[in-house]
């Protein structure tokens, strides 16, 4: 984390505190990586649900099912992170609106209330016309729901390389990678080869262009900002060196070749080996950028 | 008014004086520290010198604590200074992690975000804030930057050319002004720091008792 000393200085830092170390952490990473498949499986619902309404109609419960499960996840870990937890309801009768914080918590509560209610048009009433409509809706409210995380990250203005708007298009690119895993698996052998074949080149699309996000990152970040440069070292041979690859391998790399390969080979089997390392991939990526950038000594 | 702080780093000779004064003053916990001085060593021997430089909070005029807040917890009052109502916060932590000078952290006590406040309370009570107080070389010059006859804002007519603020890259507008630093003093990056020179590095929390 050297980046300006010259021999002719030689500073030594021999006297300071200790530094904070990682204050956002894996609850961090799991808050994301839940939000990432909340938000993507409305995503794909939507779209599987306008482009096949007739062979997807059996999605509609599950994913619903499956988007709440994984939204109160997020949530949970959003609480739990806190270190005064229980005045999380500050946010609602302080709140500061220039925070990304406050806006996520009001889209999320939003968008929690409508998967309730989608969840009550067909489970309850069996009322698909008036499902199909909350989803339009929930599909609004998933965009910021998605994208306030890049926001609190682009705020946190000494993290250098949390930047808007790659962090937006991240945010975007990991729900739809998330969303679409948890389709392929959710799925099983009920989706037409049609279907599968749209799920595959989703899911391969968005490996490839998060991953060169991330590596455009990795060899351009370091020429913006003497920061991102020192938070880069620790992925350029750094203690997270190893982490970082892994991620990028499993979350992007894997399934990118695994997506090609069903295609050519027809096998959806493939697709879901493909699908789960995206999602345990996914979940190492988000976790060594989210942590890397809290390395760097601020004083 | 707009409060404002200038550190004469030519005179601070790192009694840390200030540290212990902010310390008792504010009842800061072990561990953490709403000021601390830092020292750098520069040069290689016979020629070296040791340099000195007080950390606090810059309580910037666009800070991104305030802003990052989401209750408002962090908030501006009318003199200028970044204030910070710990019956609200939160401890989402974010302003810890926007500040760009590392001068928020997490109260182990309250389990709340805390800072350098320039000692509102005792500027309420018209007293100067406790490091100024407490320098006994009168290296923290404290006043209104408003008022074109106060202290401070004399020591920044009379040393122009000298006085740097910290990261400005960052668009903070910081109102802590340092005259007589250097690279290695206000940039993190400009100085090597090893493991093990750290103060109370191994210090933490007793397992029992609350929890850090």
């Amino acid at each position: 984390m050297v980046h300006e000393t010259l021999a002719a200085t030689n500073a030594i830092v021999v006297l300071d505190v200790a530094l904070p170390g990682i204050v956002w952490g894996w609850i961090i990473t799991m808050n994301m990586w839940a939000k990432s498949i909340g938000t993507g499986i409305i995503f794909l619902t939507f779209f599987l649900l306008k482009k096949y309404p007739e062979q997807t109609g059996f999605i509609r419960f599950p994913a619903v099912a499956i988007s709440i499960v994984f939204i109160h996840l997020f949530l949970f870990f959003t609480v739990i992170d806190l270190h005064q937890m229980f005045r999380f309801w500050h946010i609602f009768f302080y709140p500061h609106l220039t925070s990304a914080i406050t806006i996520g918590a009001w889209m999320a509560t939003g968008f929690v209330g409508l998967l309730f209610a989608m969840a009550y048009a067909i489970y309850l009433k069996k009322d698909e016309a008036m499902y199909d409509k909350f989803l339009g809706w929930t599909v609004l409210l998933a965009i910021p729901v998605t994208l306030y995380t890049a926001g609190l990250m682009a705020e946190s203005t000494a993290r250098e390389l949390w930047q808007m708007p790659t962090e937006s298009a991240q945010m975007i690119l990991a729900a739809f990678l998330a969303g679409t895993a948890t389709m392929i698996l959710l799925g099983g052998n009920k989706f037409s080869d049609a279907i599968k074949k749209d799920l595959a080149i989703i899911l391969g699309l968005s490996a490839f262009a998060a991953f060169t996000l991330y590596m455009s990152e990795y060899i351009f970040g370091g020429m913006k900002a003497e920061e991102v440069a020192a938070t880069l070292a620790f992925i350029k041979g750094g203690e997270y060196t190893a982490m970082f690859w892994i991620g990028q391998v499993m979350a992007f790399l894997v399934p990118m070749a695994l997506v090609c390969l069903s295609l050519k080979n027809k096998s959806y089997y493939l697709l879901k080996i493909a699908a789960v390392s995206a999602l345990v991939g996914l979940w190492v990526s988000k976790h060594v950028w989210l942590v890397i950038p809290q390395l760097l000594n601020m004083s | 008014m707009q409060l404002g702080f200038l550190v004469d780093l030519h005179l601070c000779m790192g009694c840390k004086g200030c540290e212990i004064a902010c310390k008792v003053e504010n009842e800061v916990p072990l561990s953490t520290w709403r000021l601390r001085v830092k020292y750098v060593d520069v040069g290689a021997f016979p020629e070296t010198k040791r340099t000195f430089t007080p950390l606090r909070c810059n309580h910037c005029a666009n800070a991104p604590c305030e802003r990052i807040c989401p209750v408002s917890a962090l908030h501006y009052i009318e003199n200028g200074i970044v204030n910070i109502d710990k019956e609200r916060c939160i401890g989402c932590a974010g302003c810890v992690m926007a500040c760009p000078y590392g001068a928020i952290y997490i109260d182990p006590q309250t389990q709340t975000a805390d800072k350098c406040t320039y000692c509102a309370h005792r500027i309420a009570s018209a007293m100067m804030p406790s490091c100024v107080v407490a320098c006994p070389v009168e290296a923290n010059i404290f006043g209104d930057l408003d008022d074109p006859t106060s202290n401070i804002s004399k020591y920044l007519q009379q040393h122009q050319g000298d006085v740097q603020v910290r990261k400005p890259e960052k668009g903070t507008d910081p109102h802590h002004f340092y005259v007589g630093g250097g690279n290695v003093q206000l940039n993190p990056l400009a100085s090597f720091r090893g493991e093990g020179h750290n103060l109370f590095n191994n210090l933490t929390h007793l397992p029992i008792g609350g929890h850090h």
